[in-house]
């Protein structure tokens, strides 16, 4: 039966050529569009650690003076260095890690290669079991080289690529701001999108190539590379001093249980008192404790730019589907004759409701079709577009299947109106008219 | 011309009618927001820097490790760049206006304010106003001995020393107009930080801040701090603008050259760098024309499939009018008429709907209210468009031979 419906409705889409191409194209163009900027979305919007996401903290405590203070407002992102060093060694939660991001020259062993400089995360050892990075070779640095401020550096897997040839580094020396560092570890391919751990620079896309323990970099003087928020007489510079009061390093907490969440909130109020007390500290406690996902939120990571043209593509799309729905409208209309005579001579009204349908199904499928092709298109000119995300912007199995659902239910949605209406006309009325 | 016989007609076709009204009042409101859109986005694109862009190239230096003598090395680099033909000014700076990152600075009228009265992007380097090319409009440059070394001014910072740090600040007007409204600003002063005054000495015509531009475009002032070769920092080379390439080409051979030490980060014309800066823009403004051209596209074939359609109906109609005597102008002026009124609806229900877009753009972004004149200018394109889908299809109608009422269907 519905192959024989389907038969009819390519007869009937065939005699009119024109009206037909306008269709699938609408539909075409409509989801081509919408598929485009929700892949985008998708994309970024993704959870860039999903198995540990919800047991993540972000910490942000309020250390400033009371200039500019207006009740209800955020605490800085970021902390100063005597804070975080005190987080640090309190060690309430189950793990913990501060760091910050920083640029060093790296010159290669090879004598081919110039010195080059690579964005660097100097952070304490609690970074690599805490975020699941993995090792392709050797182990991440201890606390006790982090005591020691120890030269060594872990590589990331590209940087491996680029200075060893891929091969297994670990015991090597390496330059790096005119310093020798033994390389104790090589990552394998981890790459989390966006970079949540630290939203500053580049969210998407930022490849970190050097880990270096962060008392060592501040031993050896690595420059900081981020951004910082000064109170007070606080200046930022290249060299951060530990002593200015200025934000510039991110603090996060592994929170197994959401009474351990608590605990550690308290905890956070409490050294807020307390510093408070001591005279650091002029405000009131103002502490957050964000995971992940409501870090990325509060941040807005996914850019409002492409939040604003995904609603852009879906208005499109309500266009296309309403300019649809108006030729498919008039079209049904105008087979009113033969669809009274297929009345007339025994079909129900459901079945000619069922076939009218199978031929918009049919527009659906094909502008599903063109959608794709369009929705590929679109993304091709996305990759080339300047921004850090563009190099992700590609349609994997999930979109694909959304794409031709997408295309599917448009069509029959904008077929639903249409068919009832010509098959509600009663046929002796229009046989007679004839 | 009578327009009740459209009305009649139309009413016979409610729900097909009602349906290209939809589209085009959908279109005519995100047509009008994109426009919006993208005007404010030019807008921005647009924003004045107040410096001599076009004429100046930049150079971004990093040392690999540092050594003894940064200032001397930076006069050094300075000396030479001085030294190409063709060369104005040179200066190294910490920033530059339209970057993705800046010193933003809280300034405060009196030291017990409890709020900032506003926040403003610093900027310092030696002679870095008259290779900006920035024009001062009252008050004096800085002199020679008011110049501090980046170092010195850090470590007055850390020890708060006034005697380590700028007392004299030149501001734009903005800033100025903002801070002392109707009064002249020189020999003002402000406070930053924890209470360390500053002077105004000069005000400039325009200088657009760093970054954080949503905090006031041209709240910007100038300390003398002398920047250091291996605090980073960029190398500014103003010439004219026809020997810019070879300018800069030369410029990265000797700072290359006098600087083993340190690699060359970023090579380029400040134009470029605008551009870089504002890329996000540019790309946002070319989605919504192509949203906006698709849309209209779209619409127009819709007007024009439908008009078609209803032409091929109303064949045996539109003979028996000419039979009748209708000429073929009247035809053709029927639909065009009938389109006008449609289209006009549409447009009708367009504003209302476009307001509500602006209502919820407002909502979610920082975005103001959309501007009336941008109705009219829309409500015109969609008549152009709708004119122009259906008259094919109006010219068809108004071929059809007044024969073919006698003929049977």
């Amino acid at each position: 039966m519905l192959a024989y419906y389907f038969q009819l409705a390519i007869h009937s889409l065939k005699r009119n050529k024109v009206l037909t191409a306008l269709m699938v194209l609408a539909i075409a163009v409509g989801i081509g569009a919408s598929m485009t900027t929700l892949t985008v979305l998708h994309v970024l919007s993704g959870n860039p650690i999903p198995e540990k996401s919800a047991r993540l903290y972000r910490v942000q405590i309020d250390p400033r003076g009371s200039f500019g203070f207006r009740p209800g407002m955020e605490p800085p992102n970021q902390v100063s260095w005597i804070d975080g060093m005190n987080l640090l060694h309190a060690a309430r939660a189950d793990r913990q890690a501060l760091m910050t991001g920083g640029l060093v020259a790296v010159q290669p062993a090879q004598s081919m290669l110039d010195a080059f400089f690579a964005p660097a995360r100097y952070t304490s050892a609690g970074f690599f079991p805490m975020f699941d990075v993995p090792f392709r070779y050797g182990h991440p640095w201890n606390a006790a080289d982090d005591q020691a401020s120890a030269r060594v550096v872990v590589l990331s897997h590209a940087l491996n690529e680029k200075l060893f040839g891929g091969r297994n580094s670990v015991g090597r020396m390496l330059d790096v701001g005119g310093h020798a560092l033994r390389v104790v570890g090589v990552l394998g391919d981890w790459r989390p999108n966006p970079l949540f751990y630290d939203l500053t620079r580049n969210s998407y896309n930022a490849t970190e190539g050097i880990y270096v323990p962060l008392s060592t970099s501040q031993v050896l003087g690595f420059a900081h590379d981020g951004s910082t928020d000064c109170w007070g007489n606080g200046g930022g510079s290249k060299r951060m001093d530990p002593a200015a009061p200025c934000a510039w390093l991110q603090f996060w907490v592994q929170l197994d249980t959401p009474a351990s969440a608590a605990a550690y909130r308290r905890f956070l109020v409490h050294y807020s008192q307390q510093q408070k007390a001591l005279g650091r500290f002029q405000r009131p406690p103002n502490v957050r404790l964000r995971n992940v996902m409501q870090w990325l939120d509060y941040n807005q990571v996914v850019p409002a730019n492409v939040r604003l043209q995904t609603w852009l593509a879906f208005g499109f799309l309500f266009v296309c589907l309403v300019n649809t729905v108006g030729l498919m409208l008039a079209k049904f209309m105008r087979r009113q004759g033969e669809l009274s005579v297929r009345r007339a001579m025994g079909a129900s009204r459901r079945t000619l409701f069922a076939q009218l349908l199978v031929e918009s199904g049919v527009v659906g499928l094909a502008g599903g079709a063109g959608g794709l092709v369009i929705a590929l298109l679109g993304l091709w000119l996305v990759r080339h577009r300047p921004a850090a995300y563009a190099s992700l912007a590609h349609l994997d199995g999930a979109m694909l299947m959304i794409t031709f659902l997408l295309a599917i239910c448009a069509s029959l949605l904008a077929g639903v109106l249409p068919a009832w209406r010509a098959c509600s006309i009663t046929p002796a009325s229009m046989l007679k008219s004839q | 011309m009578d327009i009740r016989p459209i009305f009649s007609a139309l009413r016979r076709h409610r729900l097909v009618m009602g349906m290209l009204i939809l589209e085009i009042a959908l279109t005519c409101a995100i047509v009008c927001n994109s426009v919006f859109l993208i005007m404010q986005n030019l807008q921005r694109m647009n924003l004045p820097s107040g410096i001599a862009e076009h004429q100046l190239v930049v150079v971004q230096m990093a040392s690999i490790r540092d050594r003894p003598d940064a200032d001397a090395r930076a006069q050094a680099n300075l000396a030479s760049l001085r030294q190409i033909p063709g060369v104005r000014q040179v200066a190294l700076v910490d920033k530059m206006p339209f970057m993705f990152s800046g010193n933003n600075s809280d300034i405060k009228l009196r030291p017990d304010q409890p709020q900032p009265s506003l926040s403003a992007g610093l900027y310092f380097g030696e002679n870095l106003l008259s290779a900006f090319g920035a024009r001062l409009i009252a008050g004096r440059m800085f002199h020679a001995d008011e110049y501090l070394s980046l170092d010195r001014a850090l470590r007055g910072l850390h020890d708060n020393n006034v005697r380590d740090l700028p007392r004299v600040a030149i501001v734009t007007r903005a800033m100025a107009q903002r801070l002392w409204p109707g009064q002249n600003a020189l020999g003002k002063t402000f406070y930053i930080g924890k209470d360390i005054q500053m002077h105004v000495v000069g005000v400039l015509a325009q200088l657009a801040r760093p970054n954080s531009l949503q905090r006031g475009v041209g709240f910007s002032w100038v300390v003398p701090i002398r920047m250091n070769a291996d605090e980073g920092g960029y190398y500014v080379i103003r010439s004219a603008p026809r020997d810019r390439a070879r300018v800069l080409a030369d410029a990265v051979a000797r700072l290359k050259q006098h600087n083993p030490g340190s690699i060359v980060m970023a090579q380029r014309s400040y134009d470029r760098m605008r551009a870089e800066y504002f890329s996000g823009d540019r790309a946002m403004a070319g989605t919504l024309i192509a949203v906006c051209l698709a849309l209209l596209v779209i619409t127009a074939l819709g007007i024009g499939g439908l008009a078609s359609f209803w032409v091929a109906q109303r064949r045996r109609t539109i003979g028996v009018r000419r039979a009748l005597g209708a000429t073929r102008g009247d035809i053709l002026r029927y639909f065009q008429t009938e389109n006008f009124l449609i289209v006009g609806f549409g447009i009708a229900l367009g504003i209302v709907l476009a307001y509500g877009l602006s209502l919820l753009l407002m909502a979610h972004y920082e975005l103001p209210r959309l501007p009336f004149s941008y109705l009219p200018a829309g409500a015109l394109i969609l008549w152009c468009v709708g004119q122009l889908a259906v008259l094919g299809p109006a010219l068809r109608a108004a071929a059809v031979p007044p024969v073919v009422a006698t003929r049977s269907v």
